[in-house]
Formats: C-alpha cells, sequence, structure tokens
C-alpha cells in the first residue's frame, strides 16, 4: 500500500502499527487515502459519522438504523424570527380561509430563544404586518429609540458624526430590543396558533425524494459515544416529511450549506461574506443609565481596512439594562486578529469606560452575521423547500438590521407556501413541491429594493480610505441618490481566502483583561451557559485531521485559536513531546459558526451536535 | 409484584446556566432562564420506567409541583416511558416557600391515592440541595425507604437496594411499599426522542390544587436573604509544599493555597525556596 522507498525504516513502524490500530477503530477503506497523506502521526481529532459513515463502520454492524417518520404539510428548520413568522403566517392563512395545515418547526435550542443573540436594534415594519395588535398581545418591544449617537473613535478620542435623516443609522421609529424574548413570545404567538414546535431536536439530515426533491429533514440520532461508536443508549433521529421544507437556520446554516452544493444555488451570485458579532448585557449603575440610547461607533482599535464597529444601547426594562457588542468583518487579512480581544479592550476606551464602570456582566456571546447582502443572494428556491431569513441572507448591513427583513421573507414563504398547498389544480413535476413565486414576490417587495439601495456601502470599504471612503460613499450615493447608481460593486471574494500568511503579519499586542470591565475568554464563555453532552462526537468536523498543524498552523499560526469566541479551538504540545495538535473543547461551542466561515483550509465542516445543546442565551 | 409507581419531577435552573442572584436579594433569577429537569430526578423516571419494562410494575406516574411550566417536565418523564403524570399546581407566593416539608406531605397524599407501592425520587434537587424529601415522605407515609441507591431490584415482596455511604457500599432488604431516592450511578437515562415527545402530547397529565389533596402549605421557613459567594480570591503558586519545608511551623504559616498553607506575604522563612506570588489568570 505505502511505496517502500518512500519511507525511512522508523517511518515505516510507526505507520505500520498505526495501521494496526486503525484496523479496529476505522473503517480501512478510508485509513488507506488519508494516512498516505500524512507526514507525521496525527492523533485523531475527528469521530463524527459525517467524516466517518457507519455502514463501512464494523463497531455498528447490526444495530438497527431504521427511523420513524411523520408526515406534516410544512416543516420548518430553525425558530428564530423568520422560521416562526413563517409558522405563524402560515397558521394565520389557514385559520383565515377554513383550511387544515400541519406545520411542524424543529429548532436545536433547547428553548425558543436560547440560541438567538442580536444587538438588537429593530425595525417593527415586518412585526406590524404580521400581527398588528403586537402592542396589545404584549410583544416585548418595551424601549423606543429616543437618542441615536455615532462616533468615530482614535485611541483616545470620540469624533462625532451627526446622524441626519435619510442616513441607513438613523432609528428614528425603531425598538431597541432583546431579541431572544421577542423570538420566545413569538413561539407563544405560533403555540397558541397551533404550531408544532419542537425545541431541542435539531435538523442534521435533509432527505430527497429518488426524483431529487427534498422530501422533508431527519433530526439528529442521540447516543453516540466520543470515539463514534453506539451507546446504550443510542436511538436513531426522526424523519419528518413535508410537501414544502422551509429552511431558516440563520447566517451559514449547515443544511443550507449542502443545499447550495447540491441544487448548485450559488452558481450566480458572489460567495457570501460574514462578520462576527460579539455581545454582553450589563447591569450599570442607574446614574449612568439613559434608556431609550442607541450609541455606534466605528474606528479604534480597528484600523480603517478592518470592517467593524461596536454597538451599545440601553434598555428599558426595569433594570438599568445595556445591551454592548462588538462586529469585525471577517475579511480581515491579519491572522493575529483575536475580534474577541478587540471587544474586550474597546471597553477601556475613555467615552465607553465611564459608563460600564461600577457595573456587573450579566450575559455573553457570540454570532456571525452576513455582510454580503445584494451580491450575495444565492437562488432562495428549489424542488421541495425554500430558504428564508438570514440562512440566504436579507440583512441591511448598513443599517445593521436583518430581522424585519427576515420576517418579511418568512411571511412571503408563508403567503406562496399556502398558495401552492391548496391549489386543487396543482400538477407538480416533482414529489417535494417547487416554490419559485416566492422568490418572484421577494424581488417585488421592499426587502429586495431596501437591498440593492444599499448594495455598493459594503464593498466600498474595500478602497485606499477603508470604512472612512465608505462612509463618504454613503454620504454621496445613498444619502442623496438613494443607491440609484448604475454600477454594482463586488467584494473581495471568500472571507476564508483573505488570510496573509502569519510570517507576513505582525502580531498584535492586547492588554491583559482587568475582571472588572474586561475580561479573559473561559469565563465569559461560562456566562454564556453553554454546554453540551460530553460523551458525543465533537461536531466541529475536520475533514482531513492532519491539515490543522500543517496549514492552520505552520502558514496562519492558528487563526482558529483567536477568532474562536469560545475557545473551541486550542494547540497544545503533544504528550509525546514533537510538535502541537489541535485541541477541540466541542463543548464550549456557541454555534456562531465563524470557524466554519474563517478557516483558510476550509476543512472545519461545522454540523449540528445532540439537540439540546449549545448556548443558554436569555435575551441576548 | 404488580403495582404503580409514583415518580416525582422538578422543573430546576439547568445546571450549566450561570446563577444571578436577584438586586433585591430575595433569591435568584429564574424568568426565562433555561429549566430542565432535575437530574437525579431523570436517573428516576429511568429505573421506573425500567422497573415496569421488566413488568416488575404496571405503571408509572410522574409528578411535578409547580406553575404551569411544570408541565414541559411532566412531558419529558412521559416521553421518557411514565404512562401519565399529575401536575400539583402551586404558584406565586406559595411556590417561593415550596420546600422539602410541603412536597412530601403532596407525595405522601398522592401516594396514598393512587394506591402507589413504591415512591422514586431524586436524592436532592441540584437548586435546594436538600436531600429531604424523600425520606419525609417515608416517614409521613410510614414506609420503609432506600436511599442513595445505586442499584435496585425485587427480592421477593420486597426490595433490595444498594445504597451509596461515605464508607463504600450497603446493601438493605426493605418491605414494599417503601420510598427509595436514587443516586447518580443508579443508571444512565435515555433519551426523550421526538417519536415519543409526539407520543408524549396524547398521555394524560391531570391537575390538581394541595387543597384537594388536604395538604396545607404554609412554611416554617423564612428567606431572609440569598447572596452571591464570596469573590474568589486570585490564587497564589509555590514553589514548595509545607511539608518539603524544614522551618515553617503552624505559627509562622500565612496564605492558604487550596489547603496548603504556605509562607507569609512572598517571603519564604526558610530562605531555601521561593515563593511565586502571581495572580492566577
Amino acid at each position: 500500500m505505502f511505496p517502500a522507498c518512500k519511507y525511512t525504516l522508523q517511518a515505516r513502524q510507526c505507520l505500520c502499527s498505526l495501521k494496526a490500530l486503525q484496523r479496529d477503530h476505522l473503517p480501512s477503506l478510508f485509513c488507506a487515502t488519508r494516512w498516505s497523506s500524512s507526514s507525521s502521526t496525527t492523533p485523531r481529532i475527528t469521530s463524527h459519522y459525517t467524516v466517518y459513515p457507519r455502514d463501512k463502520d464494523p463497531r455498528w454492524e447490526g444495530v438497527n438504523m431504521e427511523r420513524f417518520a411523520d408526515e406534516a404539510d410544512v416543516v420548518i428548520v430553525g425558530a428564530g424570527p423568520a422560521g416562526l413568522s413563517a409558522a405563524i403566517h402560515l397558521k394565520q392563512l389557514a385559520s383565515e380561509q377554513g383550511k387544515e395545515l400541519r406545520v411542524c418547526v424543529v429548532e436545536k435550542a433547547s428553548q425558543i430563544g436560547a440560541h438567538t443573540l442580536s444587538g438588537a436594534c429593530i425595525e417593527p415594519s415586518a412585526l406590524q404586518e404580521l400581527f398588528p395588535d403586537w402592542k396589545e398581545r404584549g410583544a416585548p418591544l418595551h424601549t423606543p429609540v429616543t437618542e441615536d449617537k455615532f462616533g468615530i473613535l482614535t485611541e483616545r478620542y470620540r469624533i462625532p458624526v451627526p446622524i441626519l435623516p435619510g442616513l441607513p443609522m438613523n432609528n428614528h421609529g425603531n425598538y431597541i430590543v432583546r431579541l431572544g424574548h421577542l423570538v420566545s413570545w413569538l413561539g407563544e404567538q405560533a403555540e397558541e396558533l397551533g404550531v408544532e414546535l419542537y425545541p431541542g431536536y435539531a435538523a442534521a439530515e435533509v432527505l430527497f425524494h429518488e426524483d431529487g426533491s427534498v422530501k422533508g429533514i431527519a433530526t439528529n440520532d442521540v447516543g453516540i459515544s466520543k470515539d463514534g461508536s453506539p451507546k446504550d443508549t443510542f436511538e436513531r433521529g426522526m424523519e419528518l416529511h413535508a410537501k414544502v421544507t422551509i429552511f431558516g437556520e440563520g447566517c451559514h446554516g449547515h443544511l443550507a450549506k449542502q443545499l447550495y452544493k447540491h441544487f448548485n444555488l450559488r452558481q450566480d451570485c458572489e460567495p457570501q461574506t460574514y462578520a462576527i458579532g460579539l455581545k454582553e448585557v450589563w447591569v450599570i449603575d442607574e446614574k449612568k443609565w439613559k434608556p431609550g440610547r442607541v450609541e455606534h461607533t466605528v474606528g479604534w482599535p480597528l484600523d480603517r481596512h478592518s470592517y467593524g464597529g461596536s454597538f451599545l444601547y440601553h434598555l428599558n426594562e426595569g433594570e438599568p439594562l445595556v445591551a454592548l457588542g462588538f462586529v469585525v468583518g471577517l475579511d480581515y487579512q491579519n491572522p493575529y486578529m483575536n475580534p474577541f480581544r478587540e471587544f474586550q479592550r474597546w471597553k477601556h476606551h475613555p467615552t465607553v469606560l465611564p459608563t460600564l464602570e461600577g457595573g456587573k456582566r450579566i450575559s455573553y456571546g457570540a454570532r456571525a452575521l452576513n455582510e454580503g447582502g445584494f451580491q450575495s443572494l444565492p437562488k432562495l428556491t428549489f424542488p421541495g423547500g425554500l430558504l428564508v431569513g438570514c440562512s440566504p441572507g436579507f440583512m441591511n448591513v448598513p443599517k445593521i438590521k436583518g430581522t424585519h427583513s427576515a420576517m418579511k421573507s418568512g411571511m412571503m414563504a408563508a403567503e406562496t407556501v399556502f398558495s401552492k398547498l391548496t391549489n386543487e389544480n396543482l400538477q407538480s413535476e416533482t414529489k417535494g413541491l417547487c416554490v419559485p413565486e416566492y422568490e418572484e414576490n421577494l424581488k417585488n417587495s421592499w426587502v429586495w429594493k431596501e437591498l440593492y439601495s444599499v448594495r455598493n456601502i459594503r464593498p466600498s470599504c474595500h478602497g485606499l480610505f477603508g470604512v472612512y471612503g465608505g462612509m463618504v460613499y454613503t454620504g454621496i450615493f445613498y444619502w442623496i441618490l438613494r443607491g440609484k447608481e448604475p454600477w454594482t460593486l463586488k467584494h473581495k471574494g471568500l472571507d476564508s481566502a483573505q488570510l496573509k500568511p502569519a510570517k507576513d503579519c505582525t502580531p498584535i499586542e492586547y492588554p491583559k483583561p482587568d475582571g472588572k470591565i474586561s475580561f479573559d475568554l473561559l469565563s465569559s464563555v461560562a456566562l454564556s451557559g453553554t454546554n453540551h453532552e460530553h460523551d458525543q462526537p465533537p461536531h466541529l468536523t475536520l475533514k482531513n485531521d492532519n491539515i490543522p498543524v500543517n496549514n492552520n498552523l505552520a502558514i496562519y499560526d492558528g487563526p482558529e485559536q483567536r477568532f474562536c469566541p469560545a475557545g473551541v479551538y486550542e494547540y497544545v504540545p503533544k504528550e509525546t513531546g514533537d510538535g502541537m495538535r489541535l485541541q477541540i473543547n466541542a463543548q464550549n461551542c456557541v454555534h456562531c459558526k465563524t470557524c466554519d466561515i474563517k478557516d483558510p483550509s476550509q476543512n472545519i465542516n461545522w454540523v449540528v451536535p445532540e439537540g439540546g445543546g449549545g448556548p443558554a442565551y436569555n435575551g441576548m | 409484584m404488580s403495582g404503580r409507581v409514583l415518580v416525582g419531577v422538578k422543573r430546576v435552573i439547568d445546571y450549566a446556566v450561570k446563577i444571578r442572584v436577584k438586586p433585591d436579594k430575595t433569591g435568584v433569577v429564574t424568568d426565562g432562564v433555561k429549566h430542565s429537569m432535575n437530574p437525579f430526578c431523570e436517573i428516576a423516571v429511568e429505573e421506573a420506567v425500567r422497573l415496569r419494562e421488566k413488568k416488575l410494575m404496571k405503571e408509572v406516574i410522574a409528578v411535578s409541583c409547580g406553575p404551569q411550566q411544570c408541565q414541559e417536565t411532566i412531558r419529558t418523564a412521559l416521553a421518557m416511558g411514565a404512562d401519565r403524570g399529575i401536575h400539583v399546581e402551586v404558584s406565586g407566593k406559595d411556590y417561593e416557600n415550596l420546600g422539602p416539608l410541603q412536597v412530601s406531605k403532596i407525595m405522601a397524599a398522592l401516594a396514598k391515592k393512587e394506591e402507589a407501592s413504591l415512591v422514586i425520587v431524586g436524592k436532592q434537587a441540584i437548586d435546594g440541595d436538600c436531600n429531604q424529601t424523600g425520606q419525609m415522605t417515608a416517614a409521613l407515609l410510614d414506609w420503609p425507604q432506600g436511599t442513595f441507591a445505586s442499584e435496585v431490584s425485587v427480592d421477593g415482596d420486597g426490595l433490595k437496594v444498594e445504597r451509596e455511604i461515605d464508607g463504600g457500599l450497603e446493601s438493605v432488604r426493605i418491605k414494599m411499599p417503601a420510598v427509595v431516592t436514587t443516586d447518580l450511578r443508579l443508571n444512565e437515562p435515555r433519551y426523550a426522542t421526538l417519536p415519543n415527545i409526539m407520543k408524549a402530547k396524547k398521555k394524560k397529565i391531570a391537575s390538581v390544587k394541595p387543597a384537594d389533596l388536604g395538604v396545607e402549605l404554609t412554611s416554617r421557613l423564612e428567606i431572609l436573604a440569598v447572596e452571591d459567594p464570596p469573590q474568589r480570591q486570585s490564587g497564589v503558586k509555590v514553589e514548595h509544599l509545607v511539608e518539603d519545608c524544614p522551618v515553617a511551623s503552624p505559627s509562622t504559616l500565612g496564605i492558604e493555597v487550596g489547603g496548603v498553607l504556605c509562607c507569609r506575604g512572598g517571603t519564604c522563612l526558610s530562605s531555601q525556596y521561593t515563593v511565586i506570588t502571581a495572580g492566577l489568570d
């Protein structure tokens, strides 16, 4: 199997003993191709069945892999603003027209809202359409925006920038919300309308009919041990079949990633670009509390070529709470950049520190968000299903708002799916229904117009003057011309391809956390309440276990140990003393998806862990 | 042997969530916080369902005391295999004051009403840490008890219970009807899978009020204050243990590090070793 002349005697002995080990634990088909490409003995990291199929694994012989299946009219993956709006609107239409519809929503979080994280300053337009009586129903929009402040930070000073009406950052008429609570409330409304909500069950697999259309989804299996073998508690997931499956997994969903490839949905659009948003909620001194105030900054600590900035919102919900956070564009080039530490040091700025002094941090979390906008919108429908919300990516980047467009996309999906399902004369070519009307209707709606008008703002930040060039561009072309310029600027390409090798970059000196305003990573992760059943295969899977050390560490000095906001990735010295290995602390994961996006080798594939695992955000 | 098993399940704040004390110090923040079934209660449900699967018991009834949200916890127990549920409605001030004494009175009343032959509860709840409910229930019913069970088997008309005690394991034989409280090593609870959750929606959960059971809920305890534990001081790294030090004695010892006393304030009194004082971060 191995050409004898290529290896020294020692290497061959090593490889032979490893082969013996693998025969017991690994399917031999895979180890032949993988081990011949390695040059050193890498301890095995990945054991997930998406990388090592179970039908070739001897430990799974004789295990019953049958799945229980159930039928619904519509299955929705993800109980976020988009998914729940779709579910609610479907039920509203069904009740209006006297029709019966079975709508099932699966959600990986153990309770609705536990994986939701956003600033958030929302435009109530979509909510108003969904529930005109949202105030009477008790929707948790308690904080209307009273003042809007924007500043450019230098290391010690702040240059105020006026927010004139018409600029994207103007928030008149909007509300500061704790999006997790709004999503929770949407979940309650959905249940009242008869939607079947199943939190704690993750959609792990897309199912297909023989004609290639989407048949539904299967939820995750449970009871698989850390090394990939079945435990006594092993149980297969369940299949949920539907006439149409709506995918609302949020930014960079793992099933959406598979669907893009399978149906070639991204052939006519640019790759999606992203940012990572880190957020904390603080209880502050009452004297510093200004309910309704919205503050945004750009500039320090980022340089003009790194897109990003901060937000600080004063909530009005009884306690003197502020929601604050930092966003860093994932197209950064310096592998030494550490978004978490940028966030922590930003808090020490002389114009930010006074607000937080004397306060107490009560929450922490992080999530990737879309930055691609109009240019990165994929094809939205395929036989048997469609995409809603931040999954395809309807976020208005300069406004940093995506909730209203996500909800609207969910509602439009509901309308078009409903008319398809109730059409008695429907002739469908495929068993899974195709709903191209969804994409057509969306193109004629305000969502499309809004995204089109701001399409050039983010790419305009790639020029010589960086973010400041972008601000000038916004002033001229958006504020005055409303985005009607005839050209469409392009993005830079995949975020993962933007990193420069570590030897060409300078490491960044970050200050040590002081434990009062800034904190270390691990105590922050503890505040997110994240946890996973420890005895399961790590859900951060690597296509090739050798690449992290040979590529990521060797060329880029292991950027994953810096961009992960939860300390999942660590390069530690091997026990044998000869080199480093990658340690994956899967239990810490907060499901932000940054690693899947930014890995320069695109070797990390985030898959869904056992349902119920992940952060336990409360009103984030 | 064919009887009914009554299993108590408690809805508590999930063990991985960071607890926050309310600003008015009357308790901890529970609004919107992730809750789940007490881990020891999951073990209790699993044991009860296994007894029924072995045909040693004929019916498993899951009971929970608390507000409306407790029904979710009972649903999980039903999805794990319990046959029906009983929700004892307690809310507001009564719920804040609900302690082991009140719950054991309720369990005792239900055990008599349902003619249960066995009551299984977790050894303690991870929020109260009282470790009293099982024992009090047995006393009120005047039934034998097998607590901290790491193994339960049927022995004739009674039960053989392996108990985890400080010194090791103790085997007791108790006659039925009896109360058992579960310890960690009793079993590994099964997952509540989605098909079972769907089936559980069709199983019955009866609602009762404590007054219907003749139980009066006034508490003999009043919570004066709930406070955070004192902030952990940053640690000190020392190069040697006190056992190795030729000079240190109880009167010269100062800083305590993880239970080991070592030299005072950064200067090694024996002058032979270096005491490294560093904030451990």
